[in-house]
């Protein structure tokens, strides 16, 4: 049976992580190979990097931070971030990215989306979608200190929520959730499965920061309008809440960032209370290092 | 020493790199001489059947694979890859593929579960396979996939995914075989389905399996 995604997101500067783990057994908390190695062997499904480099050499180091993933990491991971043209995205799948994510561009231009799609395949195209439930005051300039962010904006949080409220309707977001675009979330997401995109990344502007949980009516309202699979972001603050996004949501997959990065829960322990619950997830036998288990592998031949 | 063969599609750098990780000795390349001199193939492929086949035939490496073939050299199709190993595949048209195994390959139905299929699903194993060896039935590996195969003569299927129909999602014919999912991207599992390929030879095969 196909298994629920869990999927932690790490945001990246410059090629060093801003917003990760901080165990204390890595070396360098700020080394993206290490903070992926270190959820590889947890078992963590996929990787989301979220790179908001603003600098002109940043093609470079992106570039070469995700060869460097890629080379050390095997498990599907998707890079996002200041992706504008088909050029871009085949610099980063030619580096070894399997997924590119856009969000502002594919608003921009959703021409984009059918061209990735038809350039490398709808599997590697996530189309993120912030999303913003309508009929409320809106705030001035959100996403402080997330200049440029294309996955989510996870940069500042609303305290209310609007859970209990039936149906509604939500609006799509764009530049990291500065600007209203005027688009319903819900048509924009059928129309990006029309043009291509083999996954959505959904994140709630409203949820995202609260530790509140997920926004469960968006979640579920766009699960249901699309058929390919959703991944519900924004707002995750316990196990629970996860549970919630895959089981009322009808999410596919679940991104999150702090619960993991900060210690609280582990993907293991997530992924326990997942299976206790019904839900099918992958879990993987007790963490070997990598060294010993490829040693292993290479004695048997 | 392995050859991935590179016909110009997908990120074939990741299965590369997960060749080297278990020690064995692959490259990536589309030289007619070194593809021949290799003692296996690997035949992957990303994106739609038939443009796939049609990189394939124009580059004139299908001849390679069906070479290869003959003599027993052993082959691993990933993904796509496997899929045209059979007769035809049926997306966006219909193409024919390498026929090595009888079958075709056609879209997952519209009233089952959300199409593309990714993610990480079960093997059930119906035959052993030296593949298979320390892998243990009900692992996860990684999908990604909308078509999938319908084969024919069951004798070629050596493993069943369930994804609302049971479709194979490993099959093997002499030393012809491949795997729908992406061993590369299956971390634990896919590594140790990679390093027993490279360790496989058709002898150890025969023996193993019958």
């Amino acid at each position: 049976m196909l298994a629920k995604r869990i999927i932690p997101c790490l945001d990246v500067d410059r090629g060093r992580v801003v917003k990760g783990i901080k165990f204390l057994e890595l070396q360098d908390a700020g080394d993206p190979i290490e903070q992926a190695r270190r959820y590889d062997r947890e078992g963590a499904d996929e990787l989301v990097f979220l790179d908001i480099t603003a600098s002109s050499d940043r093609r470079d180091i992106v570039r070469e931070m995700v060869r460097k993933v890629a080379d050390s990491v095997f498990i599907p991971f998707t890079v996002g971030g200041g992706i504008r043209t088909i050029e871009d995205m085949r610099e980063i799948l030619a580096s070894g990215a399997d997924k590119i994510s856009i969000n502002t561009a594919a608003i921009d231009n959703p021409a984009l989306i059918a061209s990735g799609a038809s350039s490398f395949g709808s599997q590697a195209i996530v189309v993120a979608i912030d999303a913003r439930k309508r009929g409320r005051q809106r705030e001035g300039n959100r996403g402080q200190g997330m200049e440029g962010s294309e996955m989510g904006n996870r940069g500042g949080g609303r305290g209310a929520s609007d859970e209990g409220e039936a149906g509604g309707s939500w609006e799509v977001y764009s530049h990291g959730g500065r600007i209203a675009t005027g688009i319903d979330v819900v048509e924009w997401a059928v129309q990006v499965e029309k043009l291509g995109a083999g996954e959505i990344l959904l994140t709630s502007m409203d949820c995202d920061g609260t530790r509140d949980g997920y926004d469960l009516g968006l979640t579920r309202a766009v699960a249901e309008a699309v058929s390919i699979p959703v991944i519900a972001s924004g707002g995750a603050g316990t196990l629970e809440h996860l549970a919630e996004a895959l089981e009322e949501g009808k999410a596919s997959a679940v991104l999150a960032a702090s619960i993991f990065h900060y210690g609280e829960f582990t993907i293991t322990q997530a992924k326990e209370l997942l299976r206790a619950r019904g839900l099918p997830v992958r879990i993987t036998a007790p963490t070997l290092e990598p060294s010993n288990e490829r040693r292993q592998v290479t004695h048997d031949r | 020493m392995i050859s991935i063969i590179d016909y110009g599609v997908g990120n074939l750098r990741s299965v590369e790199k997960a060749f080297h990780a278990v020690g064995a000795d692959a490259r990536l390349t589309n030289d007619h001489t070194l593809i021949r001199e290799s003692e296996r193939l690997v035949l992957p492929g990303v994106g739609a059947f038939g443009e796939c086949a049609r990189r394939l035939r124009e580059s004139g490496l299908d001849q390679l694979v069906l070479e290869a073939a003959q003599h027993q050299k052993p082959i691993l199709g990933l993904c796509v890859g496997l899929q045209l190993m059979f007769d035809e595949g049926h997306e966006f048209g219909v193409h024919p593929g390498l026929g090595l195994m009888r079958g075709r390959v056609v879209r997952f139905p519209q009233t089952g579960p959300r199409v593309p299929q990714i993610g990480w699903n079960q093997i059930e194993k119906k035959k052993p396979e030296a593949l298979l060896a320390g892998i243990p039935d009900g692992s996860y590996f990684y999908f990604v996939h909308s078509y999938y195969i319908e084969a024919e003569d069951q004798r070629d299927v050596i493993a069943v995914t369930d994804y609302g129909i049971e479709y194979p999602s490993i099959c093997a014919r002499g030393a012809v075989r491949g795997v729908q999912f992406h061993p590369e991207k299956s971390q634990d599992n896919g590594l140790r389905l990679l390093a027993n390929f490279a360790g496989i030879s058709a002898d150890a095969k025969s023996s193993e399996s019958q």
